[in-house]
């Protein structure tokens, strides 16, 4: 009916959604791994409704025309790969990586998902997998009376079985990368998925070719910042607030004209 | 019957016209190198025989204002902000180079480097490609260091610069996408006096204060215009009226 209110319509639809990203960002404040998202606003298609340069005459030209937008939409929705800050917890299966890169992740359809959440657990086989159960790929087992656990810089993996003075090794951990990591679907429970956009999955050693190195003992966390994300909320509220009163105005203009005319 | 109608009429469509662009404005307060439409209403006088009363009005842009956005620091290597006056060129969704200011940039699935709506970033010669790379950095002359993977930190390697303008103002128009393009659509040439800011992001330049004042003052014209409308319904009935006296 009225362009002014459907314009309007769009800006409160995308600061929602905006304050939903945030809102995600700070519920996930203390998830270990956690990337934050951020919201892209992009202006939609122009209307030509008079086209700049047309004749005004036979000798003069229109200078410039009507050109009117159409409002605005959240374009993309993309996960900002900053590091964050790496805190030490003592627990041998705990690993961050330092730099690039993501733990392979086997899902229970057979798929390989990726996580930088590096909190890992033993099941009951003695298999490194996730706190979902999921299997860390490749596949490493921890013998049966294990005294001590050694996770190298490089992802080699050493235990120190009970009876024995020499660590034998176990396993390597490989890490994988993607030129695009910002193109990677999030699926929840920490992992990534590949996509078309993040292109394909580059694995290899830790600390060899631009893949991080791992460090033991330690876990990387969000990389949310509180304060920023406040900011946002604060403005994306204000946005909103000033979106709804360009409806209220188009609809009292609307008003204005049903009760008089 | 008085035109008086009409030029009420076409002084409310105009000035709702008008409303729907401020409220466009509004809605993009939060978009990240937005330029704010500007507008003006032109009068558009019909001279007939009689006393030259009837001046009908039109909504007519005029152009884009060009003032700068706020910086907003986000600490993102790949956003940029061009600082003064500049543009950031870019391949438009018809081929052509197109300009903008919005520079959060990103590496598609490719390695290509483009603006968060996906359009190619122009380098010296045509779209920039990013080798795969643990850091990059882009200068404030838009010369972008990457330090190629399983490479040492002192083994960096210059990819490409990035295509900065900086043409006349007077020569940009908004395209329907929305991206500034020139006049004739003929790309100009880089200007090495432009230069960015890196891990920052130019907001939208729309001051909302003003932007709703606008918009109250628009609402209130439009009522006057309504008004307007309403007088020429009353005086068409008073006359109707004498007509019946008669």
């Amino acid at each position: 009916m009225n362009p002014a209110l459907w314009i309007a319509k769009t800006g409160l639809d995308a600061q929602q959604t905006n304050m939903d990203v945030i809102a995600n960002n700070l519920a996930n404040v203390n998830t270990t791994g956690f990337k934050k998202g951020r919201a892209s606003f992009e202006d939609l298609l122009y209307q030509n409704v008079r086209q700049p340069g047309g004749q005004s005459t036979q000798n003069t030209q229109l200078p410039s025309g009507l050109m009117l937008g159409t409002g605005v939409r959240i374009g993309s929705t993309e996960k900002i790969f900053t590091e964050g800050n790496i805190v030490q917890t003592g627990n041998n299966l705990d690993m961050a990586i330092q730099g690039q890169g993501f733990f392979q992740i086997l899902m229970p359809d057979g798929s390989t998902a990726y996580t930088r959440d590096g909190s890992f657990q033993l099941d009951s086989n003695g298999q490194i997998v996730t706190s979902n159960g999921y299997p860390l790929q490749p596949a490493i087992t921890v013998p049966a009376n294990t005294q001590s656990l050694t996770i190298g810089s490089d992802g080699t993996v050493t235990a120190t079985v009970a009876g024995s003075n020499t660590p034998t090794q176990v396993g390597t951990v490989q890490l994988s990368n993607f030129i695009n990591p910002a193109g990677l679907q999030p699926i929840g429970q920490n992992l990534f998925q590949e996509t078309a956009a993040s292109g394909a999955a580059q694995s290899g050693t830790p600390g060899l070719t631009g893949l991080g190195t791992l460090q033991q003992g330690a876990l990387e966390t969000s990389n949310v910042n509180t304060v920023e994300s406040l900011v946002n909320m604060i403005e994306t509220q204000r946005a909103y607030e000033i979106n709804s009163k360009a409806i209220s105005t188009t609809d009292q203009m609307l008003q204005y004209v049903n009760n008089n005319l | 019957m008085d035109r008086m109608l009409y030029i009420g009429m076409s002084g409310a469509k105009e000035i709702m016209l008008q409303q729907a662009n401020t409220t466009n404005n509004l809605a993009n307060a939060s978009t990240v190198g937005f330029k704010r439409d500007m507008e003006a209403f032109k009068a558009v006088p019909i001279d007939g025989p009689g006393y030259a009363s009837r001046v009908y009005t039109q909504d007519q842009g005029v152009g884009t204002d060009f003032s700068a956005g706020p910086l907003i620091s986000t600490g993102n290597p790949l956003d940029i902000a061009v600082k003064g006056q500049g543009w950031i060129a870019v391949q438009g969704p018809n081929g052509r180079e197109a300009y903008t200011r919005a520079g959060q940039l990103k590496i598609d699935g490719n390695g290509m480097l483009t603006t968060s709506q996906g359009y190619p970033v122009m380098g010296s010669s045509g779209p920039i490609s990013i080798p795969p790379s643990e850091k990059i950095d882009i200068g404030t002359d838009g010369t972008i260091t990457v330090q190629p993977n399983g490479q040492k930190p002192n083994a960096l390697a210059v990819v490409d610069r990035i295509k900065l303008v900086n043409p006349p103002e007077a020569d940009l128009v908004k395209s329907v996408s929305g991206l500034m393009e020139t006049r004739n659509g003929a790309p100009v040439a880089a200007d090495a006096s432009v230069s960015v800011e890196t891990g920052m992001v130019e907001g939208s330049n729309v001051n909302t204060v003003e932007s709703m004042v606008r918009m109250i003052s628009l609402a209130r014209q439009y009522e006057l215009q309504v008004k307007t409308m309403k007088t020429a319904e009353q005086n068409d009935q008073a006359s109707a009226q004498l007509i019946r006296l008669g």
